[in-house]
């Protein structure tokens, strides 16, 4: 299959995203690259959790002091949200009905927007109410690097989203644009797997202490 | 429309090369670059040879020597080494598996564009004020107290390169798993694209704690976080940490690919089948995997403890073993074969001894114990220029003779490669072999100079004379390299008459769509296969038909450029200029819009057509 065919509902492949060679490659590639943020992001919690708590004097609040476990639900159910509604979006990709994905596309961007939201609301609480800054101390400069690492990816993933669903809007799904939706999705998911990790290793375990 | 025999003017060949996503191009490119930062690197090693050749010498200041090893050690590794590696990769690695081009071209040519970027930030703290001086590993302990701003050209020039080997992997591993040609298992793949593919790996996995190493020093020095200040709670041990899980792999990054070259040079001028063929693709993957797990050897003397201690000395003893293995398979691969001793099997000859002598000392620096009395003496020193030196140095000289005809489609001269050689082979030797017993003798690394009367005049007088030997090697390739080239006498498919894997099966250099029909692979050793039943190259496993390719682009170009822009903002952040943030905001604006130009814009490719293809039989037939 070439990545410029004319499909209908009937010819649309089961495996959208890996039907031409191309789309092979991207599908392989993207979950290479996903090792490697693995990686990247295992640094990170390593070194935040060499840092943790670790700050120059006693003024300053340690973890167990900051963190509020109701604003960290919200947002992990936010995000947990998005990543469901992200697969219902590559259903109707697969069933050859754009519409119905990018409905839910758009839903995911507005719970990922939220859990943004919610997270600019929550470094800011603690900038003011704590003075817990990037940087007050090495583990201010831990916490933020590595939870705004993670911001960081939800904002790009926010902003790539909105550009495929607008570049794509008129002509609908094809074999050269479904494999950027599914890797997309893949990413996605990618960083909701990572915030599953930050929300048990820095607030669950940072609020026991 | 002829791929051949086209000409064109300086511009059009310039512009050519600046939008290029040709695998083939790429590598040039590589190979240029790499090898005007080898001369940087090696004028850099001169200064250091010529400071240190006599007691209390003045050639050099001392701060201005720190920045001389500083830049040497990173030049070496980052800016010659790996792109010279990544040279051959490029321009073998998808020959050998008969694919028409990597899995992602576009990729390929951001990838050097962003390595090519990084190493320009690096080498221009020259002319801003000061080059890094905090070594190449720039501890944390001693990077953050470092003035000026050598060390944030360190930490955001490696960052960019580092992105552009990073990626450069990614597409490697895809190629190598998807784009095989019809017949080539994995078990059939020659040995130079087995540990592409095992370097590639390393790559994925090592180089983002580099990144996040180098991310973490740029927060501290230009935007004042506190991961290495330890009044404020930060611990420098987390950088050497990063730094070595990144930095030791990178050691088998630069090792496999020359253990590689060798393996084909062996197995091409020995006439024979590479022995263990099987053993040595183990070797490989577990020299990989080993390579993961020995990162605080190098740091033995921080202060870990005796268990941890305990641990990597035995872990790093037990690399010996994969190791021994592809030596032993090495010899055993020339004995009863019929040697020929071109240049390539010259270097790959003298390669053994070199490269078991480096791991004799680096099994005596992994026991711990005796490791607190080698540390930061002339006899680490030794130990890494041998295995650096004595395995990929020699390596990508030996590539350079070997594939220079499969990339440039004529022969670089035999005598005179292998007056290189002597000339290289003699002043490494002297050069280096007496520097075990300086650093026996208590001569400490990264000294700006040393008195008179302490027994170590004689010895830095014949390493410095070695260093001599060395430079007149180079200087005789690079007149080779031009005289060949003036002479320009073109060559045909196997130049060498003993080629065994597919790149030989196609010309020199192959047309850029590499394989006119993908070629049926039938064993190990695809090309000396058929030519052993008398055929004159591959059975085709299709019919003549269209070929796709990817469209040139200078996109590549651009992104890079736009992190290059950034980071001069970054770099003047800690200044407290006012133009520091809009410039950063520049760069990344040129780079992300050039990112979404990519994203929104078709990119097809196009077809050759069977007619067109034909056509370029017919033409090259009249020629003939």
């Amino acid at each position: 299959m070439h990545a410029d065919e004319k499909l209908t509902y009937e010819t649309w492949p089961a495996e959208p995203e890996k039907s031409t060679l191309e789309a092979k490659n991207k599908f392989l590639g993207f979950w290479f690259f996903l090792g490697g943020e693995t990686v990247l992001f295992a640094s990170l919690f390593a070194t935040y959790l060499a840092l943790k708590d670790k700050v120059p004097d006693s003024s300053h609040h340690l973890a167990k002091d900051i963190f509020e476990l109701p604003l960290t639900f919200v947002a992990t159910m936010l995000l947990l949200t998005s990543s469901l509604t992200s697969v219902y979006a590559m259903y109707h990709m697969k069933n050859f009905n754009a519409k119905k994905m990018n409905l839910w596309l758009i839903l995911t961007l507005i719970l990922g927007a939220a859990f943004l939201v919610l997270e600019i609301y929550e470094f800011n609480h603690y900038v003011h109410e704590y003075h817990h800054t990037f940087t007050s101390s090495a583990f201010g400069s831990a916490f933020y690097t590595l939870v705004g690492f993670h911001g960081g990816h939800v904002a790009f993933g926010l902003l790539w989203i909105t550009t495929l669903i607008v570049r794509n809007a008129k002509r609908g799904l094809d074999l050269y644009n479904a494999p950027k939706f599914y890797v997309a999705s893949l990413y996605w998911h990618f960083i909701d797997v990572v915030w599953v990790f930050i929300f048990t290793v820095v607030y669950l375990m940072g609020m026991v202490g | 429309m002829s791929t051949y025999a086209q000409k064109k003017g300086f511009g059009a060949t310039l512009w050519d090369y600046l939008t290029t996503v040709d695998h083939k191009k790429i590598a040039i490119l590589y190979l240029i670059a790499g090898g005007f930062f080898f001369v940087v690197g090696g004028l850099e090693a001169v200064f250091i040879r010529i400071q240190l050749a006599v007691p209390n010498n003045d050639f050099v200041s001392a701060g201005l020597f720190n920045e001389i090893i500083t830049m040497h050690g990173t030049t070496m590794i980052f800016l010659a080494a790996m792109p010279l590696v990544f040279a051959f990769m490029n321009a073998v690695m998808p020959l050998q598996i008969g694919a028409r081009d990597v899995a992602f071209p576009f990729v390929n040519a951001l990838g050097f564009w962003l390595f090519f970027f990084g190493g320009v930030f690096l080498n221009l703290s020259w002319f801003f004020d000061g080059a890094p001086d905090a070594g190449w590993t720039s501890y944390a302990s001693l990077a953050m107290a470092s003035k000026g701003h050598g060390v944030d050209f360190y930490v955001l020039g490696l960052q960019i390169s580092g992105i552009g080997t990073l990626i450069g992997g990614i597409n490697f591993l895809v190629t190598i798993i998807n784009m095989r040609a019809p017949g080539m298992t994995y078990m059939r793949m020659p040995l130079f694209t087995w540990s592409t593919f095992v370097t590639s790996a390393l790559i994925l996995f090592a180089f983002p704690p580099l990144t996040v190493g180098l991310v973490l020093m740029m927060f501290d020095r230009m935007f004042g976080s506190n991961f290495f200040e330890t009044t404020m709670g930060g611990n420098t041990v987390i950088w050497e940490h990063l730094f070595w899980i990144f930095g030791h792999p990178e050691v088998y990054i630069l090792v496999l690919p020359a253990f590689g070259i060798f393996s084909e040079i062996f197995a091409m001028f020995s006439r024979k089948r590479l022995f263990g063929y099987s053993s040595m693709v183990f070797a490989t993957v577990l020299i990989g995997f080993l390579g993961f797990m020995v990162w605080a050897h190098h740091m033995f003397t921080t202060g870990l403890g005796p268990v941890a201690n305990a641990i990597f000395a035995v872990a790093t003893m037990a690399i010996g073993v994969p190791t021994g293995i592809k030596i032993f398979n090495w010899l055993l691969t020339m004995w009863g074969g019929s040697v020929k001793f071109t240049t390539p099997m010259h270097y790959a000859v003298a390669f053994i001894p070199s490269f078991v002598a480096g791991g004799v000392t680096g099994v005596m620096l992994a026991s711990a114990a005796a490791d607190y009395q080698y540390h930061d003496t002339y006899f680490v020193v030794a130990h890494f220029h041998y295995v650096i030196v004595g395995g990929v140095v020699f390596a990508v000289l030996a590539g350079t003779h070997l594939y220079w005809p499969k990339m440039f489609g004529t022969m670089l001269n035999d005598t005179l490669g292998k007056i290189t050689f002597w000339l290289f082979f003699i002043g490494f030797h002297m050069t280096f072999f007496i520097q075990h017993f300086l650093g026996l003798w208590g001569m400490p690394r990264r000294v700006f100079t040393y008195l008179p009367g302490q027994g170590f005049e004689t010895s830095n007088l014949i390493s410095s004379l070695g260093a001599v030997f060395m430079s007149l090697g180079v200087l005789v390739l690079l007149y080779n390299i031009i005289a060949t080239s003036v002479k320009n006498e073109r060559v045909g498919n196997d130049p060498w008459g003993d080629g065994r894997t597919l790149e030989w099966a196609i010309p020199s250099p192959p047309p850029f769509y590499n394989f006119k029909q993908l070629p049926l692979v039938r064993g190990l050793d695809a090309y000396w296969l058929e030519k052993m039943e008398g055929k004159k190259g591959m059975t085709p496993a299709e019919p003549l038909g269209d070929i796709h390719m990817p469209n040139a682009s200078f996109l590549p170009f651009v992104m890079a450029f736009g992190l290059f822009v950034a980071a001069f903002g970054a770099l003047f952040n800690m200044d407290d200029k006012a133009w520091s943030v809009p410039v950063i905001i520049i760069g990344l604006l040129i780079t992300f819009g050039a990112m979404f130009l990519r994203s929104v814009k078709d990119d097809h490719g196009f077809h050759i057509h069977k007619e067109e293809l034909m056509e370029d039989d017919n033409e090259k037939g009249v020629k003939a």
